[in-house]
């Protein structure tokens, strides 16, 4: 089964012809992506040759795309100052999934397209994230197929090279999906909405959460998970020396005053018996752990 | 991007926000020159404020009412240089005196746990608003706002009713909330707030204080900004590395961090925290944050590592990459590249570790350079022990 996206994921990709989408749904092609189409307005009616001979037509808007293939998610990598747009076009097609790659959006339009698409049929997963996979089957975005097959750990991330790195850790037992929701802060798809999915997956047996500082996903994911998540979950978070007041890389990552620190996130955890590892690699053991023991 | 006091002043000017006079001064002399033309509209009276990015300023005697321009003068000359927890004053502002009657709150803000905006009113103003919404949470209006919508009349009414102001100046408020709602939306502002929100002996409405966050994503529709950025407080490393377009924030430590991704770097930070701590009793601790992002080239690579090696307080290095789709055979040239290019410069250790895509052949690429500052470290916790342990000799 796996969540979000699976071997019957159809998908297009809006701003395929520009180098980033180019590159990446050459990836995503080479590793069993279903590409059914790109949309580019100005491109709509030719089409793509990808180098493993696989060719893609490019359609003018995502409802056309839609239309002629099917497609049921859509990965974007528009630049920011025309991603509202993009996404908005993508929710009055009414896709179900909308994954957006692309780094540096405004909040005010990630908060203006976010708030459009409640109580309609999109979900969006992102902006500035890697996407998901679900290994061997599926893949939306950026996050290298090559690092872990199939396996049954969920993984929900803030981080994209934190996903990397724990698919990494964890690539003996392989996973259902991951999926990275973005570091900014305001994002379509939440650690919430992950744990959700992976509780009811009969595919998934544990999940590792990653979170990093600012705003306070993780204690709302903390709480969610004592009250409606019965499968085992270990947690990490990233930025207990990060100093208050300034902005570490992802644009919500950022501790103010006593709010969004590292330590309220994992006390929070913690509270909720989920196991915090102190690093990338304790985590992995913590995880390891309890995928030995259900092995039994 | 925080402005300050003034700034803010001077965009909300340009919204039609009602606002006092004000001007900026960095000498006391521009302070009593500013004063002699402001004052002329409050009797002679202004206010010498502390122009410092942080609250509290008050009890730390960085606002001082003058009587005269020879007064203000002085005051400037009292508040320039003062420190206002560890922010120093550069510059004073100048306003015009007001006869305050009532003192309100407003702001407008980013609500991360709802992904709305939010506004919040009182018509308690002056003290510190986080205390007032922990002792006297009734008191403080909340409302959420959906971006899609705005503060339109019917937000604003709701607003003013929720606050409890009294029907003399609703509508004024109303009005004043309205265009400030203007200025969040037309600036791409992540807070606008206003405390204290006033209402003078006149009976007219004024934001007597301003704080206004920049969303810096906005910057490509905002030329304007750019000009309120305050150069002069930026570490030097710090502007030396956003000039060469690094994601780079300056910390205390003695290890150099690189790493490629926000949320490996952040942990990182940790990792090396952790042993600096266990090995080196805190003697070693992170010296920045420094995010290469995806496509590590040699040349960022280059870039990032002259930043950190001409950080004096930096005595080794921990390069840590976990090769996504940049593969570490990419990420070993650029290291390579890197010190030939630095050639004599590069004089602190260098504890390196790769993982992930193509990682044997960047290993091997390292092995072969030999180069003699160079250390290769097979896992991140083992690396963070070698580079704590190197930079605490």
């Amino acid at each position: 089964m796996a969540i979000f996206i699976t071997a019957d994921s159809k998908v297009i990709v809006q701003g395929m012809t520009g180098s980033e989408g180019m590159k990446h749904t050459t990836l995503m092609l080479a590793s069993g992506t279903n590409v059914v189409g790109g949309v580019n307005p100005k491109k709509a009616g030719q089409s793509v040759d990808f180098p493993d001979g696989k060719t893609v037509p490019v359609f003018g808007s995502v409802a056309d795309a839609m239309k002629e293939t099917g497609a049921d998610v859509s990965v974007i990598f528009v630049p920011p100052a025309f991603a509202k747009s993009a996404v908005v076009e993508a929710i009055d097609a009414e896709i179900p999934l909308a994954v957006v790659i692309t780094e540096g959006i405004a909040v005010k339009d990630s908060a203006e397209f976010y708030n459009y698409s409640k109580g309609k049929a999109t979900r969006i997963i992102g902006p500035n994230c890697p996407g998901l996979i679900s290994p061997g089957q599926s893949n939306a975005g950026i996050i290298p197929a090559s690092i872990a097959g199939a396996g049954r750990i969920g993984l929900v991330s803030k981080s994209g090279t934190l996903t990397y790195q724990m698919m990494y850790e964890l690539r003996e037992f392989g996973f259902s999906t991951g999926v990275g929701i973005g570091g900014d802060p305001v994002i379509g798809t939440t650690h919430i909405d992950c744990l959700e999915a992976f509780e009811q997956d009969p595919d998934t047996d544990a999940i590792v959460m990653i979170g990093e500082i600012g705003g306070d996903a993780e204690e709302r994911a903390a709480a969610y998970i004592k009250d409606n998540v019965t499968k085992p979950v270990v947690g990490y978070v990233a930025g207990f020396t990060a100093p208050e007041g300034k902005t570490m890389g992802h644009a919500g990552a950022i501790v103010s005053g006593s709010s969004g620190t590292a330590a309220a996130k994992k006390e929070a955890l913690e509270a909720a018996g989920v196991k915090v590892g102190k690093t990338p690699s304790e985590t992995a053991d913590l995880m390891r752990e309890i995928m030995k023991s259900l092995a039994k | 991007m925080d402005l300050f006091e003034y700034q803010a002043r001077d965009v909300f000017e340009k919204h039609g926000v009602p606002v006092l006079a004000g001007a900026v001064a960095t000498t006391p002399q521009e302070a009593r020159a500013a004063a002699e033309t402001i004052g002329q509209k409050s009797g002679g009276v202004t206010v010498v404020k502390a122009q410092v990015k942080t609250g509290g300023r008050g009890k730390a005697g960085g606002v001082k009412v003058a009587k005269t321009a020879e007064e203000a003068e002085a005051h400037a000359e009292a508040i320039l240089g003062m420190d206002i927890k560890g922010h120093t004053v550069h510059q004073v502002m100048i306003a015009q005196g007001a006869q305050i009657a009532e003192e309100y709150y407003f702001s407008i803000l980013l609500d991360r746990a709802n992904r709305t905006y939010l506004a919040m009113c009182s018509v308690e103003g002056g003290m510190e608003i986080e205390v007032l919404a922990v002792e006297r949470p009734e008191a403080l209006a909340r409302i959420a706002v959906d971006p899609n919508v705005g503060i339109d009349d019917a937000k604003a009414k709701e607003i003013v009713d929720a606050a409890g102001f009294d029907e003399d100046v609703k509508d004024q408020i109303a009005e004043t909330i309205k265009k400030l709602w203007i200025v969040y939306r037309e600036e791409d502002a992540t807070l606008v707030e206003v405390n204290p929100l006033v209402k003078t002996e006149q009976g007219d409405i004024v934001a007597l204080d301003g704080k206004v966050t920049l969303d810096e994503n906005a910057d490509f529709r905002q030329p304007d900004h750019a000009a309120l950025e305050d150069k002069g407080a930026a570490d030097p490393l710090e502007a030396k590395a956003k000039a060469k377009g690094l994601n780079y924030v300056k910390l205390d430590g003695n290890v150099g961090i690189i790493g490629n991704g926000a949320g490996l770097v952040m942990s990182t930070l940790d990792v090396v925290a952790y042993a600096g701590e266990d090995f080196t009793g805190g003697k070693a601790k992170p010296a920045n944050f420094l995010d290469i992002g995806g496509g590590a080239s040699a040349e960022v690579m280059a870039n990032g590592l002259d930043v950190i090696l001409n950080d004096e307080q930096v005595k080794s290095v921990f390069v840590n990459v976990f090769g996504g789709i940049t593969a570490c055979d990419a990420v070993a040239n650029g290291i390579v590249g890197a010190l030939k290019t630095l050639g004599d410069g590069a004089t602190k250790p260098l504890v390196v570790r790769l993982d992930g895509n193509n990682v044997e052949e960047g290993r091997r690429i390292l092995a072969e350079f030999n180069h003699p500052l160079v250390t290769i470290e097979a896992t991140m916790d083992g690396a963070a022990r070698k580079a704590a342990e190197l930079a605490a000799k």
